[in-house]
């Protein structure tokens, strides 16, 4: 590893050094392709923020796939209701690695105002991997361009080796993720708890 | 548009022996209803349908009600002598109201431009008498509608031409809209709760915790 101060004085005097990860992540990190895919009313803010007014190009992640396979960063919109999520963690399922999964409000987080219904999931964590979650109901625009901001810090600070790099570049982790069933009143497993291990509450 | 009256007679006399009544109702609008037998539903909606003065075109949407069995509380002032003086004196009458499920269907007319008249249908009980007859054939666009009260409710319709849940999947058992229905209890994780959602995430506080709850609130 190169250290910093020789490598801005050398970047005064012309010279860019640079690593490989570094690189790396900084061509990721700048090329999130969303998949185009709205559950609800969030997904209108998320439209709002590909526009011209909020302009999610200027992070280069403006280019919304309509298939899983060339889509990096889910962004789950919305209300998943319990019909609905298995086929949320499917289209998860067939994104290619790296992948990074946004959970854009209150619905998507914990249920939001529907967790007392009998059909909506209480949070898509249950399922999948949340790399950020957006509160708000709906978030304003501003508040998914913070959220794709936070991920690139994310992705920047990701490792190539070593053991605490990313699940894509270690072929120990299973990189599918189990897709429940329908049950005759919840989805069977009602959720992952490999994935979704909430910390313990005080009482 | 005649009055819910009039088309009342007219129905009766366009098919005898059908029994009709009309629904009071008490509220600022007052928007009354018919209450069809369901046995006969098909031919009194096609009346309505069909009739050149009354042209019912379009049914702009069907809703379902259940009603569980219930005990009902009146109110009923009465006068009573007591050591010679009259007294008015309330008293509270309880009448066990028997079960059933309600269809609300509310029509109205594109040519004639009027309308709505408020259907309602009846079934039996809640349990096994839940058969009402589709009026998909007469407007299409109930169609989904009658498969949506299917799903939540139970109600049979039965001349449906496609008769599935529509809303939950199909696997899903019972009719979650019907007032005896018990959501899944997923309410394990809850950290802010309050009021209903308390009460459901209390059943899954540790039990040796349970002792230690006190009133106070932290500061």
């Amino acid at each position: 590893m190169i250290d910093e101060g020789l490598k801005s004085e050398l970047q005064k005097q012309g010279v860019y050094v640079t690593s490989m990860q570094e690189l790396y992540n900084w061509g990721r990190a700048n090329s999130v392709w969303p998949l185009t895919f709205g559950l609800a009313c969030c997904a209108i803010e998320m439209m709002a923020a590909s526009m011209a007014r909020f302009d999610l190009a200027r992070f280069g992640a403006e280019v919304f796939r309509p298939s899983p396979r060339q889509a990096d960063l889910m962004i789950v919109a919305g209300t998943v209701t319990k019909k609905m999520a298995p086929l949320v963690v499917r289209l998860y399922n067939q994104m290619p690695e790296p992948k990074y999964v946004i959970a854009m409000g209150a619905c998507a987080i914990s249920g939001g105002p529907f967790k007392q219904g009998y059909n909506v999931l209480k949070g898509i964590d249950r399922y999948l991997p949340v790399d950020v979650a957006i509160p708000g109901c709906p978030p304003r625009p501003e508040a998914l361009l913070h959220a794709i901001m936070t991920l690139q810090e994310k992705i920047l600070n990701q490792k190539l080796t070593g053991p605490d790099r990313p699940r894509h570049l270690n072929a120990d982790v299973e990189g599918e993720y189990p897709v429940p069933t329908y049950g005759p009143h919840d989805l069977q497993p009602s959720k992952n708890s490999e994935v979704w291990q909430p910390p313990p509450i005080q009482r | 548009m005649e009055t819910l009256e009039q088309i009342k007679v007219r129905l009766e006399q366009a098919l005898p022996q059908t029994r009709l009544d009309i629904l009071p109702n008490e509220c600022p609008a007052g928007e009354r209803s018919l209450i069809v037998e369901s046995s006969r539903a098909v031919d009194v909606a096609k009346f309505l349908r069909d009739d050149s003065q009354l042209r019912f075109d379009y049914c702009s949407n069907v809703t379902g009600i259940d009603w569980p069995e219930a005990k009902i509380k009146t109110k009923v002032k009465k006068k009573v002598v007591v050591e010679g003086v009259e007294k008015e004196v309330e008293e509270t009458i309880e009448t066990l109201r028997s079960g059933h499920l309600e269809v609300v269907y509310h029509l109205y007319s594109m040519e004639l431009k009027h309308g709505p008249v408020v259907l309602r249908l009846r079934t039996g009980n809640r349990a096994e008498q839940t058969h009402l007859p589709s009026l998909t054939p007469l407007w299409r666009g109930a169609e989904f509608q009658e498969r949506e009260i299917f799903d939540l409710y139970g109600v049979i319709f039965d001349g449906h031409p496609d008769l599935r849940r529509i809303l939950m999947w199909d696997e899903f058992e019972g009719h979650p809209m019907r007032r005896d229905y018990v959501a899944p209890d997923d309410f394990e994780y809850e950290p802010t709760p309050h009021d209903e959602v308390l009460d459901a995430a209390k059943k899954h506080y540790p039990v040796a915790a349970q002792p230690e709850v006190k009133p106070e609130v932290k500061a």
